[in-house]
């Protein structure tokens, strides 16, 4: 078998995406072990054709080939026996078509539980469970965990998901627009929208302005700065110290009013459409940014600084929650989690971009405990101030350019795009088909919250329970890009 | 410590004093102004614009703004106090000014003041939004908003609330759960709906993922307009509803 290999945001033909027997796709994957970001059905009169893409991080390329499953073929041998990191593909694959991954571990319901639903359980006269969710204590989206105790230790975490499913893919089928794509996942607002214009874009054979593209840019590093900025806060405010809880939470108000004053919402609702960006940031606004981003930087690091000096604080941080480099490369955890954990993976610089290609990304080691992620977090908030600032500079070179390029174009029938957005999260994948009428028929959405919940299963293994709140803010997942 | 002290006396105060008159930025997007007779009803990707004469429905608009980009008809203004007792209300035409609206928006009820005006405890029920709104309500009790000086808190049960505040537009799967928490919430207890989803059912209404049985059922005291709402419609809501004056 061949692989037809692509790249981010490049239009492919759907009839040069190569037919292959499943299980030579099995040998061949196991063979190159690379990252799976798309395993998914497409109806066909005949049965339904899977989708495998593989990313290459190293060289930027994108692996992509397919098998078709007749009407009576219903099951395969799992790649999760093989691959640890294709599990949760493979149970959503399994959900939505019934065709079972023999073999699979943990061959549990993803989204679809509301019947039964059988939770791992420890027997023993110490043993007890936790129930928590699906509505939390505080104002979170809903979501069920499970755990298995002993005393205060925890041994297993098994989190049930699926609560906000809004059947959001078969609306974008329906009706798709950049409403839709921002309300995806309300606190990755740039970021799904970014990844929804481009792949829009890309399916349509539009250029958009430079302009345009590098306002989106600041856009997506201004969400991922107030982002973290919040969460320093949050997880401040789940080691009792409220210092910290209060001061990041007024920081953060002061991105996100900026960010109003842009795009006239504090998360930056209709900043972006498909051909361009609503609104511009003009000399005055970068400067106006500028100034700003000065105050932010210097009040995160002062607060950080003191915060960090505590030792109440580095106690309760530090070897809490760790998810350890093997078990985030086995579990293929992305983003923002991978690299807290030793990975460096970041697909803002491992796909070619040109805008970001002229940036230097340091790379730390880091050891995956909620210290990790707490340090990652600041180290990220200081680099995406240094890229917005550069790339304010950098439009004063395209001054003149257009906002939005009006010439609405059909989306190319018959054909795939991939469309890569790392937000602050993580990855970012919306994958679109179109028919021979240029229409959707299928619309994949991957949020990087879909990986990494396992990651917060694994971390809290052996913690105090009392210390989970603290490992759940580190990481932040959300459940509504989860469940979609 | 002596740092965490320093740190404490440069931040000084940050709150919003007077929080019912708090000013708000020139570019938000809140109550549309109408000014025209006819409107392409196509160009609102939610469907919020009706024809005959011109109306758009606040509960299902998103506030994104492209009517007033495609059409002279409307126009955003920057007024954020939204909300309003009663559903109909939120159907805005050429006729109705952001003051007028506010007027007779909120029906102030005397039990409702004599009950709950001194502390308002309120479970949030977060059922199948986009976490947009979540972020805007913990929002509210932040530094700047606080909105625990009114007595107004959210709380972690429902057996210590007075009332339930909804977010998203309630999928299949979170409705039993949703149900369970009203039941068991205290009487007398109040409802309010926030945003846009929560109103009307949002973006996500064609979802066949949805059930709004809820909405049949219950009565609803307060909706509250927004994608998100602003932590100033949310709070100043409140505080017209139960007749505070701040």
């Amino acid at each position: 078998m061949n692989w037809l290999i692509t790249e981010n945001r490049q239009r492919i033909n759907l009839k040069d995406i190569e037919i292959a027997e499943i299980d030579e796709i099995r040998k061949e994957a196991t063979k190159i072990n690379k990252r799976p970001i798309g395993f998914f059905g497409l109806r066909l009169d005949s049965g339904i054709r899977l989708f495998i893409i593989l990313a290459d991080d190293e060289e930027g390329k994108l692996y992509v080939t397919s098998s078709i499953f007749n009407k009576e073929d219903r099951e395969y041998e799992s790649f999760t026996q093989y691959m640890e990191k294709y599990h949760i593909f493979e149970r959503e694959f399994y959900e939505e078509f019934k065709i079972e991954p023999k073999n699979h571990p943990w061959l549990k319901p993803l989204r679809e539980h509301r019947e039964e639903y059988n939770f791992f359980e420890m027997q023993g006269d110490e043993i007890h469970q936790v129930a928590v969710g699906p509505i939390h204590a505080g104002v979170i989206e809903p979501g069920h965990f499970r755990f298995m105790c002993n005393g205060e230790k925890i041994y297993n975490l098994e989190i049930q998901l699926g609560w906000q499913n809004r059947g959001i893919e078969e609306l974008f089928k329906k009706k798709h627009s950049n409403q839709l794509a921002e309300s995806i996942c309300g606190d990755s607002v740039i970021a799904h929208n970014l990844a929804y214009s481009n792949l829009i874009e890309t399916l349509s054979d539009r250029k958009i302005s430079n302009k345009s593209q590098i306002i989106r840019l600041i856009a997506l590093e201004m969400e991922r700065s107030a982002i973290h900025i919040g969460d320093l806060g949050a997880i401040a405010g789940d080691i009792g110290y409220l210092m910290g809880a209060s001061v990041f939470g007024a920081i953060r108000t002061l991105v996100i009013n900026t960010m109003l004053e842009i795009s006239g919402s504090r998360f930056g609702r209709g900043l972006i459409v498909t051909g361009g960006v609503n609104f511009d940031i003009d000399k005055e606004m970068g400067e106006k940014i500028n100034t700003v981003l000065d105050k932010v930087s210097k009040d995160v690091e002062r607060t950080m600084k003191t915060m960090l000096e505590a030792p109440t604080v580095i106690s309760r941080l530090e070897k809490t929650g760790t998810v350890s480099e093997e078990n985030a490369e086995k579990l293929g955890l992305v983003g923002m989690a991978a690299r807290a954990s030793g990975i460096n993976i970041d697909t803002r610089f491992d796909f070619k971009d040109k805008w970001y290609k002229d940036i230097e990304n340091k790379t730390t080691k880091f050891d995956g405990d909620v210290y990790s992620r707490t340090r990652l977090r600041y180290k990220e908030i200081k680099q995406s101030i240094y890229i917005i600032k550069k790339f304010i500079k950098l439009l004063q070179n395209y001054e003149k350019e257009d906002l939005i390029e009006d010439n609405e174009k059909k989306l190319i029938p018959e054909s795939m795009a991939i469309s890569i957005t790392e937000g602050w999260r993580g990855e970012v994948v919306h994958i679109a088909i179109t028919d021979k009428n240029g229409e959707i028929i299928r619309y994949k959405i991957k949020d990087p919250s879909f990986n990494n919940w396992y990651a917060l299963a694994m971390a809290v293994r052996n913690n105090g329970i009392s210390d989970f709140p603290l490992c759940n803010k580190s990481f932040n997942l959300s459940y509504c890009g989860n469940d979609l | 410590m002596l740092k965490t002290l320093k740190l404490r006396i440069y931040q000084g105060k940050q709150y919003i004093k007077d929080i019912k008159n708090a000013p708000m930025r020139e570019q938000f997007r809140g109550y549309p102004i109408i000014n025209g007779e006819r409107i392409d009803e196509a160009i609102c990707p939610l469907g919020a614009i009706k024809n005959g004469p011109i109306s758009i429905d606040m509960g299902k608009c998103t506030f994104c703004g492209v009517c007033e980009r495609k059409s002279e008809a409307v126009k955003f203004s920057n007024f954020y106090k939204l909300a309003t007792t009663d559903r109909k209300k939120l159907i805005i035409t050429k006729d109705s000014g952001s003051e007028e609206f506010y007027k007779t928006a909120i029906e102030v009820k005397k039990d409702i003041k004599r009950i709950l005006g001194k502390s308002l405890k309120l479970r949030q029920v977060s059922a199948g939004g986009c976490n947009g709104c979540e972020m805007e309500l913990n929002a509210c009790s932040n530094v700047n908003f606080d909105m625990g000086r009114f007595g107004i808190d959210f709380v972690a049960s429902p057996r210590h609330a007075d009332g339930i505040v909804i977010t998203g537009s309630i999928t299949e799967n979170m409705a039993d759960a949703l149900e369970d928490c009203y039941k068991s919430t205290p009487d007398p207890k109040i409802v309010i709906l926030t945003g846009a989803c929560a109103i009307s059912g949002g973006i996500f209404e064609d979802s066949t993922k949805i059930n709004r049985e809820f909405m049949e059922k219950h009565r609803i005291d307060l909706y509250i307009p927004g994608c998100p709402i602003h932590p100033l419609t949310f709070i100043n809501a409140i505080l017209d509803f139960l007749d505070i004056k701040s």
